[in-house]
């Protein structure tokens, strides 16, 4: 009986989520493996430095420099069978890839599991977040992502043994075009200590940038924003935070002009400290907020700003 | 080309939900339902295909009770040429409807199936991914734009950081997220026009899969609530609380 961990990677660094995943993967108290899929040396020998690995099995291919769900799903049910629990942190990577394997393999699949318990059993939210949901699943493997925030990073340290494994043949019928990064001199918005998020409010792109860079620059933090600004061309899309956007839970999250929609609070209500500034007193925002400013934003942050060391 | 869409009927996003006294599920007795977000956008999208004249036909399929029919009903009402009701009493997980699915295509023989990228109820993410895993189709997640020509179609997809761009021979799977397109709305002559367009109904039962649910819900919670917060009059009273109460250094 062991465990694998699809160890995400952007082709040039190991996702920190990783070391999450591997603190949730230790609950079976089995040896984990972690796969690492297409990725460099470098990647390898971070994935082998987390403490409580036992192997690191690296498969490299041509075709896994930019891995398609296709080709990283049919990589791990090539090993599968030597694992009762298949999990991976919860990203756009791993929830693309995960339920291919698990209908292949006729398991239900667990996504964002926030808790793992005896049994098969996982507290996971439904309803963008309103409910919580305690699920047993009757499955023989367990295949599952799990919620990063909950779970405590696994330290460094260690040294798993390294192991070179082949790639089964491509998968033609999908082709690998292209891919755009939002490049930012910002921290990432996923690891980031303090979130600043704003919302449609700010009115415009101009203003969004205007108003919430210099307190991001001051703060050292990372930028989000609402759907309503993402999509109204205020913030790119991958900053958006959220139930369809990336979950954050940083020790400071500062909501500027956000109403705080579920939708929006599902995103980061598990943040240490929230603070809301909004000039609506009856904004939901202040709901989840453990600091509260009813402000016009446009006064409030300036004076923010300029009151910061 | 045809285009079969999968359109599933959730509670309307606006509606905060309730959990039941006794912890066994939501209470959604009487509670406002609708097309799942997502799954709109899977239709929008699939009508811009049959009208910038790639497809030639657009299909949409849900799996449920008989309630379902009014989901299929807007779908038809958006533009859609007929839709299918695949009928049962019991409760779908993603996999069983993955399976009945499945099934429903090898039947249509559809060139593309949209789908939306996830339900707003289970939060799952998981349908179009496992359809396209059993039917060893190719598959684009989570898709931002859809460019058909010939046999090929191009697709963007929103991931973690950036966008990434595939392109996949059909018949493939695509589920749509949000930025896809902007749905339209529904007219009333529409919908009066959608009700002489046909559902027809299969019985899951027919289709020869296991249903039992894989996943046992034990119990549904409330989720623990963040401690009450206060107010604060001013820039500068909040910076001295998280000062010093939060011990933050700003
Ligand atoms: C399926 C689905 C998924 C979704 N996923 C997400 C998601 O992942 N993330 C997300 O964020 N949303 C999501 N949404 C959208 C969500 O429901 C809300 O519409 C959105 O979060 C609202 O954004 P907002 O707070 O910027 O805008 P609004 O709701 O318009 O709120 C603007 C707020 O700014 C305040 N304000 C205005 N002017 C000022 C001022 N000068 N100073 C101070 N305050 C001011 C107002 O009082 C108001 O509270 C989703 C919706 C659906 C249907
Ligand atoms: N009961 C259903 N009927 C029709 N479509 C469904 C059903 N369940 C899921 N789907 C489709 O699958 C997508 C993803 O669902 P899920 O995996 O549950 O998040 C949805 O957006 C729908 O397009």
């Amino acid at each position: 009986m062991k465990t694998l961990i699809i160890a995400e990677h952007n082709g040039k660094q190991l996702s920190p989520a990783v070391q999450q995943a591997v603190t949730a993967a230790q609950f079976w108290r089995a040896p984990i493996d972690l796969l690492v899929a297409g990725g460099n040396d470098s990647i390898v020998q971070a994935a082998a430095s987390i403490s409580g690995v036992n192997r690191v099995l690296h498969a490299n291919a041509a075709h896994l420099a930019h891995p398609l769900a296709e080709d990283v799903a049919n990589l791990i049910l090539s090993i599968a069978g030597d694992y009762q629990v298949i999990l991976a942190a919860h990203s756009s990577f791993s929830r693309n890839i995960l339920p291919r394997v698990s209908a292949l393999l006729d398991v239900a699949m667990i996504s964002d599991a926030l808790t793992i318990q005896a049994d098969n059993t996982y507290t996971r939210s439904g309803y963008a977040g309103n409910v919580h949901n305690l699920v047993q699943s009757t499955d023989s493997v367990q295949i599952l992502t799990i919620h990063g925030s909950s779970f405590a990073a696994a330290s460094l340290g260690g040294s798993a043994e390294i192991i070179n494994i082949d790639a089964p043949a491509p998968f033609t019928k999908t082709r690998w075009i292209s891919e755009t990064h939002n490049l930012s001199d910002r921290p990432a918005l996923s690891s980031a200590k303090i979130v600043v998020s704003g919302g449609r409010s700010l009115g415009s792109a101009e203003k969004f940038e205007e108003v919430l860079a210099p307190l991001a620059a001051k703060l050292g933090a990372a930028l989000g924003a609402t759907r309503a600004a993402v999509d109204a061309g205020y913030a790119p899309n991958d900053i958006q935070v959220g139930q369809t956007g990336v979950v954050v839970a940083p020790e400071l999250y500062i909501a500027v002009g956000v109403s705080g929609a579920v939708q929006h609070t599902y995103g980061m209500k598990d943040s240490k400290i929230v603070v809301a500034i909004n000039q609506d007193p009856d904004a939901p925002i202040f709901q989840v907020a453990d600091y509260g400013l009813v402000a016009d934003l446009f006064q409030a942050v300036p004076t923010l700003t300029a009151a910061l060391n | 080309m045809k285009i079969l869409v999968a359109v599933k009927r959730v509670v309307d996003y606006n509606i905060k939900v309730r959990v039941k006294p006794d912890g066994s599920d939501v209470d959604i007795d009487g509670v406002k339902m609708g097309v799942n977000p997502f799954d709109e956008n899977a239709i929008e999208e699939a009508l811009r295909l049959k009208e910038q004249g790639k497809a030639t036909e657009v299909v949409a399929v849900s799996f449920g009770t008989q309630v379902n029919q009014d989901v299929l009903r807007h779908a038809l009402a958006m533009g859609a040429d007929r839709a299918i009701l695949v009928e049962s009493t019991a409760k779908l997980q993603s996999l069983s409807v993955a399976k009945l699915l499945k099934a429903v295509v090898e039947r249509e023989q559809p060139n593309i199936i949209l789908l939306g990228k996830q339900s707003i109820d289970d939060d799952a993410g998981q349908m179009g991914q496992m359809l396209a895993g059993l039917l060893n189709y190719p598959q684009a997640t989570f898709a931002s734009s859809v460019k058909v020509e010939g046999n090929e179609v191009t697709v963007t997809r929103e991931v973690d950081g950036g966008t990434e761009t595939l392109s996949m021979d059909l018949p493939a799977v695509i589920t749509a997220d949000l930025r896809l397109n902007e749905p339209r709305f529904v007219k009333l002559p529409n919908l009066m026009m959608a009700r002489k367009k046909p559902i027809e109904t299969i019985n899951a039962d027919e289709l020869g899969i296991q249903l039992e649910p894989r996943l046992k819900l034990l119990k549904v919670n409330e989720p623990p609530a963040r401690k009450p917060g206060i107010r604060v009059n001013s820039v500068e009273e909040l910076l001295s609380k998280l000062r010093a109460e939060e011990g933050i250094t700003l």
